[in-house]
């Protein structure tokens, strides 16, 4: 068996993700390669090269891949895929985008977000917002799955693999970047964080999310929301914790004027502990709370920064 | 311009699940079932185009049971101008579904096709990547916003870091995610006269597609459960116990 990871990056970072995604590879078994395609990605390679147990990066650097558009991507891993039985990436909003795509051109199956390997063709994966978890069994000669980081520890860095150029040219003629608007925060990435606090409809507007901040700074957290406080504007998208939002599972997880519904426990359930803090005692976070805490936010808020 | 649209039949999006005793598969006797919450915004973002008069005509699709000609009708209902049943009871994975609407795409000949990113039972999150594929199209996937031009379509995705905009090639393939629009209801007078809109079933074996899967489902089961924790009654106290009974903080 070879396995071959298609790597998250940004701004010249390998994603943390992707150090997830090889230890789910390790349970699979055999040789682990990673691919890094964009532009200038050198240091990117360097740093995939110290992940235990890879075997080879292989670099595809061109402009082509800058943007990681499914379109080249997917061509550029049908030019490899030949060499490999599975081929693995991050459920990322890039995973999730190119996998399927490789997927129907090599005309097999795409398995979503597995949270578990039984053996190298047999996976556990979430269905029904994680209210039921299905084992699934391809019988297809290239495997191509994405991997549910939260679900597998984090690999190693002691590694070092050797760093190979791909020299396979991919042209795009169907898409192009137009441009990109990428929230800055100094906080950590949602899904990496070790403490999470998240905001819903009861913050009532963008600018009380600021209550979370001073609680944040305190303990590391990276910050979240529910849908409907992102739909509502309050926050931008890429803070959507749920079932079609980002998938968390924290030490910490603390949820402020959040009602519970199906669709967010989907995405913070597997938190160690989880915290609610909500004014109506009948919420159904209460049900999934290690700690509940009946009460209004605002006033809750501020007396928790003070003695945290 | 054509659009094609995509809906699933799908249990509603308040029903939470069990699983079968015999762990065969989810239980679905009785359970409450509709269109597939992001097929309703696809659906929507199709009825606004016409609006604009950018769309022309709306072919709405489904591939599943005779019961998910409702869906169909609601599709209709909503102001798609026609339906294509492609009918099985079999369980149809994404790749037979890309499958079968690159087929109903060769037949219409759609400028536009929209889907929705996901569907709610599989959760999935592949079938439009895959009929891009076939088609050899481009995809939009994930779409906050879908600004149609002149042989292009611009396409606003919401992407784990906020949000990146692509030009595609038309014809094209784009992807619903929950901040395109906010889907209207279907008026009682609309859901009257989608009954005589036409609506056409087909089989996959018209359509010339195996649906058969090379994945198999061995078993269902339910999740871990979490223990039903405890109410704290202030501020010290939670702070107490996360110090000294969890110790997640210092
Ligand atoms: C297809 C689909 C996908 C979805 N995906 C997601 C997803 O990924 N993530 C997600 O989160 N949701 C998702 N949803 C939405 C989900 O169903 C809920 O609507 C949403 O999670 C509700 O958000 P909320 O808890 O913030 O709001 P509400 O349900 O309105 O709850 C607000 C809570 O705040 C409390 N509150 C109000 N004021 C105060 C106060 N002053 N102090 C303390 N508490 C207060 C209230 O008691 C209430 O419990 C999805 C829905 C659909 C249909
Ligand atoms: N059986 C089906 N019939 C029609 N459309 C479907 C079907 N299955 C999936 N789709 C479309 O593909 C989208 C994504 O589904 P999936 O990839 O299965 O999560 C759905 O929102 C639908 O638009």
């Amino acid at each position: 068996m070879s396995i071959l990871i298609l790597a998250d990056h940004h701004d010249g970072h390998l994603a943390s993700a992707t150090a997830h995604v090889v230890t789910a590879a390790q349970q699979i078994g055999g040789d682990i390669d990673i691919l890094i395609a964009g532009q200038d990605v050198q240091g990117v390679a360097e740093q995939a090269a110290k992940l235990d147990g890879v075997a080879r990066v292989r670099v595809a650097d061109n402009p082509v891949y800058a943007h990681q558009l499914a379109e080249p991507l997917a061509d550029l891993l049908v030019v490899l895929a030949d060499d490999y039985s599975h081929v693995l990436a991050s459920s990322s909003t890039t995973g999730k985008n190119v996998l399927p795509r490789l997927a129907a051109l090599k005309d097999v199956a795409a398995i979503s977000d597995i949270l578990d390997v039984v053996s190298a063709d047999t996976f556990k994966r979430p269905i029904y917002a994680g209210n039921a978890i299905a084992t699934v069994q391809s019988a297809d000669p290239l495997k191509v799955i994405t991997v549910r980081g939260t679900a597998f520890d984090a690999a190693g860095e002691t590694g070092s693999a050797t760093i190979e150029a791909v020299d396979a040219v991919i042209d795009n003629a169907l898409s192009s970047f137009v441009d990109e608007r990428l929230e800055q925060s100094e906080r950590p990435e949602l899904s990496a964080a070790r403490v999470v606090i998240s905001g819903g409809r009861g913050m009532g507007n963008g600018e009380n999310f600021k209550l979370l901040d001073g609680i944040a700074d305190k303990l590391g957290a990276a910050i979240g929301a529910s849908r409907a406080a992102v739909d509502a504007g309050f926050v931008p998208n890429d803070m959507q914790v749920g079932q079609t939002g980002k998938i968390v599972a924290p030490e910490l997880y603390i949820a402020v004027g959040i009602s519970g519904a199906i669709q967010h426990l989907a995405g913070m359930k597997d938190s160690k502990v989880i915290v609610a803090i909500n004014k109506d005692e009948e919420a159904p976070i209460f049900q999934v709370a290690d700690y509940g805490l009946v009460g209004d936010l605002f006033q809750v808020l501020p007396e928790l920064e003070g003695k945290f | 311009m054509k659009v094609l649209v995509a809906v699933k039949r799908v249990i509603d999006y308040n029903v939470k699940i069990r699983v079968k005793a015999d762990h065969s598969d989810v239980d679905l006797t009785n359970v409450k079932m509709a269109m597939n919450p992001f097929c309703e915004i696809a659906v929507e973002e199709a009825v606004r185009l016409k609006e604009k008069g950018i769309a022309s005509e709306i072919v709405a699709v489904t591939v599943g049971p005779k019961a998910a000609q409702e869906q169909l009708r609601t599709a209709l209902a909503l102001g798609a101008d026609r339906a294509i049943h492609v009918a099985t009871d079999e369980r149809v994975e994404s790749l037979a579904v890309a499958k079968l609407l690159k087929r109903v795409a060769d037949e219409e000949q759609p400028q536009l096709v929209i889907l929705g990113k996901q569907a709610i039972d599989t959760d999935n999150n592949q079938t439009g990547q895959m009929l891009a594929a076939l088609t050899g199209w481009g995809q939009g996937t994930f779409a906050s916003k879908v600004d149609v031009k002149d042989g292009t379509v611009d396409v606003t995705r919401e992407i784990d870091g906020g949000l990146q905009t692509v030009a595609l090639k038309l014809p094209a393939v784009v992807t619903t995610d929950l901040r395109l629009n906010e889907p209207r209801y279907a008026k009682l007078p609309d859901i009257m006269k989608a009954k005589k809109k036409p609506l056409d079933t087909k089989t996959p074996e018209e359509l010339g597609v195996d649906i058969a899967s090379k994945v198999s489902l061995l078993q269902a089961e339910a999740p871990a459960e979490r223990k039903g924790g405890i109410k704290v009654g202030s501020v010290d106290e939670l702070l107490d116990k996360l110090k000294n009974e969890a110790k997640v903080i210092s």
